[in-house]
């Protein structure tokens, strides 16, 4: 596994925003030496290596220089400084069908863009019938591209690129267009692929597909690469980067409408003090499986002999996963004049990795009654090895019974 | 989709052999540019096939109109400088067109490689392959209509009963071999240019024009300029390098260097009185300035190439 299938080697790509783009002789005449720009790095000294016949994942957010970096390492664009050696035939999936002539049939773009992949005639010649059938455009060959719907288009622009035989397959979110048939097909040819040793190199901005199929990824985060390593680990920084960024534009947006606290106290005698959420311990991140909980700190002026507990765990998607309820459990507990620690304990926690909020309520029965509910208020990691996808982990066992 | 569906020879290819190395950088030599465009003549061919079935996609005749336009433009000229406006030069319609049509391949290829890396962003944007790919094809689509062309010229001569000077038919390869060199060098050089300066596909249509008057092609070099300017006259004619292969071609297809005036009866030279010799120097010449060009378009297109996909 030391030989290498793509080495990038220090990738920096600068890039020059103008403020305004003078770009003819009368505007540059007018405007001698006045045009002004801003520099934006779009990757710094990024560096990594992939070993041929490995499946390596680029995650990051939008803007955080993957695409960038994938156009430079299919040669689209050059790199500031730095390089990026590639050995082997590569092909980009940068966009599918990018090369497509709309006034020409199908089967004249198969063979246009199959020479862009750089194949001969006679090779393409080879290969066709399989494009064909696994574009499933038999009917529509001779059709003008120009009259197909886009999913036509997006199923004859995978099936040239997967049929080309490419040592290093380059993919960039196309697996997210088509029906949902159709990207099953073509998940199964990217693991065909994946038997066979290809190289693929496969960007994501969703932390699923890049589970279900890299080796190792990289993260990128503006422009700069803060991870390379396994996928798990990954996954659990570039979730941690994506909510750093949201919580920033939580903040700004609070600030300026300061008049809707999260906290609302109908009764005053006690207050929610503090939240933690996760690993029991440390209250860091959790791995599927493992247990959890959640401590929310109480300060009262009152006691209280029947007070419950509610906890809501949320989704990174916002879907509410589970509502629980120390009064249906059956646990009344008791809040002391002061501070009190309630902790709630989930023995195995069967959720798959993400980012997950807790929204907490306290409330109890008495003279003074009391509600209390904090929206969002914890949040904690929740990291998984496995392959499984969806929102909880199930132990299922298979058997074959023949009749 | 099951293994054996997959394309022969999938496995096989993707483990044994030595891959091709490439690298992705900013300092590309010169020869390694080159190599690459060798190593992808069949996409030079499929653009070229891709834009000439684009230009006739869903015409009758099709690639025939490349030859009806052309013919109908002659016939007119012979109507119009055989009939009725006699300048007294016999047959003056080969005159005309063995310089034209060899002019016009040469004004259409650069006006439209020119424009050709913006108007295919598209491309450029996505895909990786040496782009100047793209402007060599538009100059191979032109000189296949070119090509064309010279048939419905060949047809005219066998009509009017003019014969070419065979002695000299082998210039028209060597001259035509300089005009794609300088067409191409052009092209490359000035589609690269344009993504930076818009302007450039506006102002070489106007250079072209004014090229074209400086280029011996409606009148003659020897009658009109060299018998009636200065010696330096001469010399700032022959130093634009399309001017020997506009020569070569009179001299090859018009063949005739004297001609007695149809209305006057007065002997003109009208070709130079140059032994063949003179004219493969003049074309040698030309084709090294012509490499010396395309290697400086090539340097400057790889320079400018790096920042293509973000400046358009």
């Amino acid at each position: 596994m030391t030989e290498l299938a793509v080495d990038v080697q220090g990738v920096t790509k600068r890039f020059r925003l103008f403020k305004e783009k003078h770009r003819s002789v009368k505007e540059r005449v007018l405007h001698p030496g006045r045009v002004e720009f801003h520099e934006v790095w779009a990757l710094r000294d990024v560096a990594f290596s992939v070993p041929k016949g490995s499946t390596f994942g680029i995650l990051g957010h939008n803007g955080s220089g993957k695409s960038t970096l994938l156009k430079t390492i299919c040669g689209v664009l050059q790199p500031t400084h730095g390089q990026v050696v590639v050995r082997g035939k590569l092909a980009g999936l940068l966009e599918l069908g990018a090369g497509f002539e709309p006034e020409l049939s199908g089967r004249d773009n198969v063979y246009l863009n199959g020479a862009m992949l750089g194949l001969k005639k006679s090779e393409i010649d080879a290969v066709f019938d399989d494009i064909v059938a696994f574009s499933e455009l038999e009917e529509f060959i001779d059709t003008q591209v120009k009259f197909y719907s886009s999913g036509m288009y997006i199923r004859l622009g995978f099936a040239v690129a997967v049929n080309v035989d490419p040592e290093i397959l380059v993919i960039d979110e196309v697996l997210a267009v088509g029906d949902e048939r159709f990207q099953r097909k073509c998940l199964d040819r990217v693991r065909e692929f994946q038997e066979q040793g290809r190289t693929i190199i496969f960007v994501s901005q969703s932390p699923e597909q890049v589970r279900m199929l890299c080796e190792s990824v990289v993260v990128l985060h503006h422009g700069e690469m803060i991870f390379n390593g396994e996928p798990s680990e990954g996954i659990r920084i570039f979730r941690e980067r994506l909510n750093e960024m949201g919580e920033h534009h939580v903040g700004a947006a609070t600030e300026e409408s300061l008049d809707a606290p999260p906290t609302h106290a109908v009764h005053a005698p006690a207050s929610i003090l503090g939240v933690q959420a996760g690993d029991p311990a440390t209250f860091g991140a959790v791995a599927t499986g493992d247990p959890a909980a959640i401590a929310v700190t109480v300060e009262s002026t009152l006691a209280y002999e029947e007070a419950s507990v509610l906890v809501e765990i949320i989704s990174p998607l916002g879907i509410s996963l589970a509502r629980l309820d120390s009064a249906e459990l059956g646990h009344p507990i008791a809040i002391q004049p002061g501070t009190t620690v309630l902790t709630m304990t989930i023995p195995h926690l069967p959720l798959l990795d993400g980012h997950h909020q807790v929204n907490v309520g306290v409330s109890a029965r008495g003279e003074h009654p009391l509600y209390l509910w904090q929206e969002q208020a914890a949040a904690f990691e929740i990291t998984y090895a496995g392959k499984a996808e969806g929102l909880v982990a199930l132990d299922a066992t298979v058997t074959a019974t023949s009749t | 989709m099951t293994n054996a569906e997959g394309p022969a020879g999938l496995t096989s290819s993707a483990t044994g052999g030595t891959p091709k190395v490439k690298v992705v950088t900013s300092g590309v030599t010169l020869r390694r540019r080159v190599l690459d465009l060798s190593e992808n003549r069949e996409l030079l061919a499929s653009l070229i096939r891709t834009e000439i079935k684009v230009k006739y996609k869903n015409s009758i005749l099709g690639i025939l109109w490349t030859m009806v336009a052309p013919a109908i433009t002659l016939a007119i000229y012979w109507v119009v400088f055989g009939l009725l406006l006699k300048n007294g030069i016999p047959d003056f319609v080969i005159y005309l067109a063995s310089g034209l049509l060899v002019w016009t391949f040469f004004a259409n290829s650069i006006v439209m490689a020119t424009a050709v890396i913006v108007a295919r962003a598209g491309i450029v944007k996505k895909v990786s392959f040496p782009r100047e790919i793209l402007s060599i094809a538009t100059v191979g689509s032109q000189s296949v209509y070119l090509l064309l062309q010279w048939v419905v010229l060949a047809l005219f001569m066998v009509v009017l009963g003019h014969s070419p000077d065979w002695t000299a038919l082998p210039l028209v390869p060597l001259a035509f071999f300089t005009v794609l060199l300088y067409a191409v060098a052009f092209g490359v050089l000035l589609s690269a240019v344009n993504v930076y300066f818009r302007d450039t596909q506006h102002l070489i249509e106007i250079f072209i024009q004014a090229w074209f008057w400086l280029t011996p092609i409606v009148y003659s070099f020897w009658h009109n300029v060299h018998g009636h300017g200065a010696a330096f006259l001469s010399w700032i004619y022959l130093a634009n390098p399309i001017t020997p292969v506009v020569l070569a071609f009179q001299r090859a297809l018009y063949g005739h260097a004297v001609i007695t005036n149809t209305e006057t009866k007065v002997s003109e030279q009208i070709l130079p009185p140059w032994h063949l010799g003179s004219f493969y120097g003049l074309l040698g010449l030309s084709i090294i300035g012509g490499f010396v060009l395309l290697g400086i378009a090539i340097r400057v297109f790889s320079r400018l190439e790096g920042n293509f996909a973000e400046e358009l």
